[in-house]
């Protein structure tokens, strides 16, 4: 398999097959819910199970392509792998099909194979070795547009950093499509406390921080989340998110940002591991 | 028993539905998203929409021949028509308004004045929209506006679940539910302050 078939493989799979994690905790959500938001899981699960028998779009917002690169610094078809992006998102688009959704933001064209200027978003991470391993994480408008950056005064702590999670969150209400998987990042500047939100969202539901103190957070603000009665959809109910994930970085002493990453449930992912001698795999 | 309603909806159909119920949708459901709402505002519907559902969906579409597919069809947010909404229900009367995540006090007042319901459709259930789609009788302005964004009419037999999210008589249960989330977010604030 080439690159491009590999890469356009893995968008199709994250467009129509929701990972194993995800689905297991849309089904204890409906385990523990009654009216409206069982209603609402009922046919969640329904449209989850409908979608992967027939390879369609989970949901028609197929979202904004963008991955996630960690490549080995001795990885040798980087030049490729550059390429291979753009290439692979116009075939699923095609193929899939995927929802046109680049838009120019100042004449309005969609060029309607859902590439465009800076489009797919791609992160560049090297990393030791000679492999390269390629995250898939096509988010929807609904989710990313609750997205949010906070500057925090830094006295404000770790109790400042969870009242304004729980505030955002909650006040998003039914908009992001509850329940939903909430990526925090927390120190670094601005812009890199967004993507460690998005970051944490690429670790698969059930999986901890590995420090205890980060993970205890996870655990804590998922609690508190579900406490607010938001629910399925936001039409109320005891799951409000199925996981909070936290990353962090080191921060200035005078800063304290804190990037909010909302993803809807339908947590759409998956990723390509190519080989120095060109093995593929694709998994989710 | 599952309600099951057929437009062209009565206003006396829409007027007895209450904040909560649950029903199905059989016969014709129209999309209309930002542009669209706009548009008709300026220029008139393009069909007319008395007794029938407006969808707020950008659907993804295949053509097959002379036909249309419908892949995948799911609810987008309806808080942006807030915008039109209550000035296209007095014009247009339509009896439905098909969408998620809720709107606000005008909308909720023009339903009351109209005779109509905003319905909650599960946001991202694009599939199980799509499979109770049996046919696309129409579209409109697709070349202006493009595929999100065109008003497409759909044939549908009992399109749902939707939940009555906003009736005819003042009732939100968006409105209802956020006093109760405000009262628990006080003893959220509370906790965490407290440890």
């Amino acid at each position: 398999m080439d690159f491009v078939a590999a890469l356009a493989e893995a968008l199709g799979r994250a467009a129509t097959l929701l990972p194993q994690d995800v689905v297991q905790a849309l089904r204890r959500a409906w385990a523990r819910e009654e009216g409206p938001a069982k209603v609402q899981l009922e046919a969640i699960l329904r449209n989850v199970e409908m979608a992967g028998a027939g390879r369609l779009p989970i949901c028609q917002d197929t979202g904004t392509p963008t991955f996630f690169v960690r490549f080995g610094l001795d990885f040798p078809h980087l030049k490729e792998l550059v390429s291979a992006l753009p290439e692979a998102v116009r075939r699923a688009t095609q193929e899939v099909p995927l929802r046109p959704n680049t838009v120019h933001p100042f004449t309005g064209k969609n060029p309607g194979d859902n590439t465009g200027r800076y489009i797919p978003a791609v992160t560049w991470d090297p990393m030791p070795g000679d492999s390269a391993e390629i995250h898939v994480l096509p988010k929807g408008g609904g989710s990313e547009n609750c997205c949010l950056l906070k500057m925090l005064a830094p006295g404000v702590g770790l109790k400042g950093i969870k009242e304004a999670v729980v505030e955002h969150v909650v006040a998003c209400g039914g908009l992001p499509c509850p329940p939903t998987i909430v990526g925090v990042g927390i120190g670094g500047g601005a812009d890199l406390a967004l993507k460690l939100g998005k970051l944490a969202l690429l670790r698969p539901l059930g999986q901890r921080h590995p420090e205890p103190e980060v993970a205890a957070l996870e655990a804590e603000l998922e609690e508190l989340l579900n406490a607010s009665g938001v629910g399925p959809m936001g039409l109320g109910g005891r799951t409000t998110v199925l996981a909070v994930h936290v990353e962090y970085a080191h921060r200035h002493p005078a800063s304290l940002p804190l990037g909010i990453a909302v993803q809807c449930w339908a947590h759409r992912r998956a990723t390509v591991r190519i080989g120095p001698d060109r093995s593929i795999t694709v998994s989710q | 028993m599952e309600r099951v309603l057929t437009t062209p909806i009565a206003e006396g159909e829409a007027r007895a539905l209450r904040a909560g119920d649950v029903f199905y949708l059989t016969g014709l459901l129209i999309t209309a998203r930002d542009e669209a709402h706009r548009k008709a505002l300026e220029r008139g519907a393009p069909l007319p929409l008395e007794g029938l559902a407006i969808f707020h969906c950008g659907p993804v579409v295949q053509r097959k021949g002379d036909s249309w597919e419908v892949v995948a069809a799911g609810p987008t947010t309806s808080a942006r028509m807030e915008l039109f909404e209550a000035e296209f229900l007095r014009r247009f009367r339509p009896r439905v308004i098909v969408g998620k995540g809720g709107m606000g006090e005008k909308t909720l007042q023009a339903l009351a004045e109209v005779g109509a319901v905003y319905a909650h459709f599960t946001g991202g259930a694009g599939v199980l929209a799509a499979q109770a789609i049996r046919r696309v009788r129409d579209v409109f302005w697709l070349e202006e506006l493009g595929i999100p964004e065109a008003i497409w009419v759909f044939e549908v037999e009992r399109f749902g679940p939707l939940v009555v999210a906003m009736d005819a008589h003042g009732r939100s249960l968006y409105k209802d539910l956020s006093a109760q989330v405000e009262r628990n977010l006080e003893a959220i604030r509370a906790r965490i302050r407290g440890t």
